[in-house]
């Protein structure tokens, strides 16, 4: 297992070395220029001063690999200072933002949060949601509940989160007044009052993203426990007199949840990066927030740093994936 | 002497499973597959019962049926003093340990993901009071009983062989000393040189447990080797009950006998001399099945009356039952 984990992480170091190439000359080939903030009045000379100042007048192959060297050598180095109180950086040159001229991985590390504490617990809640619904659905197939599932699914499934994102906001923020329409970012939870105000503001954007993550996950629940209740073996432990409990929970649910956990453990990125669109409707100041807003002015640190960091992202919780499936399956093994 | 006579084990009267079909657009019940119509047998203690038939006649539904394994439709089935289809499902846990079933495909009747001990251990936590060290030995007892080696005790059922997965689903079935054993097709997944192997394991263990077989099985010469008595079913009915030996000298339902023609000869000079019996067409569908005999539309002997009148399966001989007009002619 160790061996093929370290062969993985190897064969790892390449892919993704292309990915962050492939994403900088993407983000670069994109129209658009980061002085398209600034106003016509401003002399040419003057613009191309700023342009040498943030170093975007160099040729891009140098730029790229500035950018690799900041993102692997310099930003660790940082990050060890900030954990050890060591001086490793010694003030070298770290990856800036060309909009708000701070640190990128500053910049992160203020957004994450927001986006992990709404994204995440909609992710959870919907994984706690899915799973015994698409278990009991899968047991009691073609039941009225199934059914009632199923069209759950569909809807949370087909549905965009715009759609269902606005729906909630007019129906329980406008019409019934119960919950705000906008995420205060800076709202700390220090007392009950404000916890209260924490819960009431995560309510509707969690609610969206839990529907429809639960949509997903509960589907592919449901079909495998489906797959695995036909099986001889469950028949095999009805035979031996099991409980109707050890029959599903023991011998069913070992062996259909191994395609569930895969499901959930690729979907962990997506937890990082941030339900973009959700963010936007309930103004929640996270990264799929200031990856947008970076976007829209052209600055490509912040956009290759925060897409680099999502590519990153999906090859590992890949490896996660698959070290998982052997763990859990004993007939896989990796060696 | 009559009393010597051992008393049945297990009775079944008048078993019917149908599966229902659902179709069109609300899904209403349209009809039914009548995978077993009406079947009727008594096995005796320490007797082995051979259930043989051609794909899809309804063999492995007996076999499931009595064991409740699916609900019956309508029938009755004593086993060992209990009526089985009308106990609660508490009552029929607590009843599987004397029942018990070896299954078909070695390889999915095992959870891929549990240990050969965990498998064997299972029903022994369920119902039994041992303690741990108990039930491990009694794991080895059993591997030893069915000539598995005790170091193979912790590996996963994928590592075996499809011979030593029989072994494996046999020593499951044993671990709590049933006394009446449903095998269905058992050696039908196995090598021919396995097949041997695992049937003389069962006639082992029947000797020394005094176990009661319902051997389920579409290998003729197979049943021929174990059985005392033999049933024929053809389109979930049975057509022929009869001794082992009586049947295969001279079958006495025109199905059983051309069932029977079938079976090679390993002596080549009377291979040669073997009558095949070919029947012609298909098997009817069980949704639908014909009026009059069951066998009706394939059988060579076929009379008027038999497309007409459903024969009841009555002792045409001393010890055996048959379902034919040819053997008992019936008044009117």
């Amino acid at each position: 297992m160790l061996t093929f984990t370290l062969r993985r992480l190897l064969t790892a170091i390449p892919t993704l070395l292309l990915i962050s190439l492939v994403i900088f000359l993407l983000v670069d080939f994109a129209p658009g220029s980061p002085m398209s903030d600034i106003p016509l009045t401003v002399p040419p000379e003057v613009r191309q001063k700023m342009m040498a100042a943030l170093g975007a007048d160099q040729p891009v192959m140098v730029r790229y690999l500035l950018w690799l060297k900041q993102f692997f050598i310099v930003e660790p180095q940082y990050a060890l200072d900030a954990a050890f109180g060591t001086n490793f950086a010694d003030g070298a040159q770290r990856i800036i933002s060309w909009q708000s001229k701070v640190p990128v991985f500053q910049l992160i590390g203020e957004r994450l949060p927001q986006t992990l504490t709404v994204v995440g617990t909609a992710y959870l809640i919907g994984i706690l949601v899915a799973l015994p619904i698409g278990i009991y659905s899968a047991y009691r197939q073609y039941s009225w509940f199934d059914q009632a599932g199923t069209f759950f699914a569909m809807a949370g499934f087909s549905v965009p989160t715009f759609f269902t994102g606005n729906v909630l906001i007019l129906i329980f923020a406008i019409k019934l007044g119960w919950f705000p329409t906008i995420y205060d970012t800076n709202l700390s939870v220090m007392d009950w009052d404000s916890f209260v105000k924490m819960i009431k503001q995560m309510a509707l954007p969690v609610t969206v993203l839990a529907l429809f993550n639960a949509a997903e996950i509960s589907r592919y629940t449901r079909s495998s426990v489906l797959e695995n209740l036909n099986q001889d073996y469950v028949r095999t432990a009805r035979a031996k007199g099991m409980t109707e409990r050890t029959v599903l929970l023991k011998h069913v649910m070992r062996n259909s949840l191994i395609p569930v956990v895969t499901v959930i453990a690729l979907g962990m990125p997506t937890v990082f990066g941030g339900a973009i669109v959700t963010e936007q409707i309930f103004k929640i100041n996270g990264i799929g927030a200031a990856l947008i807003g970076a976007i829209h002015v052209s600055d490509l640190p912040t956009v290759q740093t925060i897409t680099f960091i999502f590519a990153v992202l999906i090859v590992v919780f890949n490896l996660i994936a698959d070290i998982l499936y052997g763990i859990l399956d004993p007939r896989i093994r990796y060696d | 002497m009559l009393d010597a006579e051992p008393k049945p084990l297990v009775q079944v009267r008048n078993l019917k499973m149908y599966f229902p079909i659902h179709s069109g657009l609300m899904r209403r019940h349209s009809g039914d597959v009548k995978a077993v119509d009406d079947v009727s047998f008594e096995i005796r203690q320490g007797e082995t019962l051979g259930l043989v038939g051609e794909s899809g006649c309804g063999k492995s539904t007996v076999g499931r049926a009595i064991l409740r394994l699916y609900e019956p439709t309508a029938g009755s089935v004593v086993i060992d003093g209990d009526e089985v289809p009308a106990l609660s499902a508490e009552a029929l846990r607590k009843k599987r340990p004397v029942m018990q079933m070896v299954f078909q495909d070695p390889q999915a009747s095992l959870n891929p993901r549990m240990t050969v001990a965990d498998i064997i251990r299972e029903p022994l936590d369920e119902h039994t009071t041992l303690s741990r060290d108990e039930k491990l030995a009694r794991v080895y007892e059993l591997m030893d009983q069915v000539g598995l080696n005790r170091a193979f005790a912790n590996r996963y059922p994928y590592a075996f062989s499809g011979g030593q997965r029989q072994r494996i689903g046999i020593a499951r079935a044993l671990a709590l000393n049933p006394k009446f054993i449903v095998c269905d097709e058992p050696i039908a997944a196995l090598d021919v040189s396995i097949q041997a192997q695992v049937v003389n394991l069962l006639e082992d263990l029947q000797e020394r447990l005094g176990l009661t077989y319902l051997f389920i099985s579409h290998d003729l010469s197979m049943v021929r080797h174990i059985a005392d008595r033999v049933a024929v079913m053809y389109l979930g009915q049975i057509a022929e009950i009869s001794p082992r030996d009586a049947l295969y000298a001279r079958p006495l339902h025109p199905y059983a006998e051309a069932l029977l023609s079938a079976v090679p000869e390993p002596d080549p000079s009377r291979e040669g001399a073997r009558q095949r019996i070919i029947l012609r067409g298909d098997v009817p569908s069980p949704a639908n099945p014909p009026r009059g005999c069951n066998f009706c539309t394939r059988c060579p002997k076929v009379m008027p009356i038999c497309r007409e009148v459903e024969p009841r399966l009555i002792e045409a001989e001393p010890g055996r039952q048959v379902a034919c007009h040819l053997v008992n002619p019936s008044p009117g």
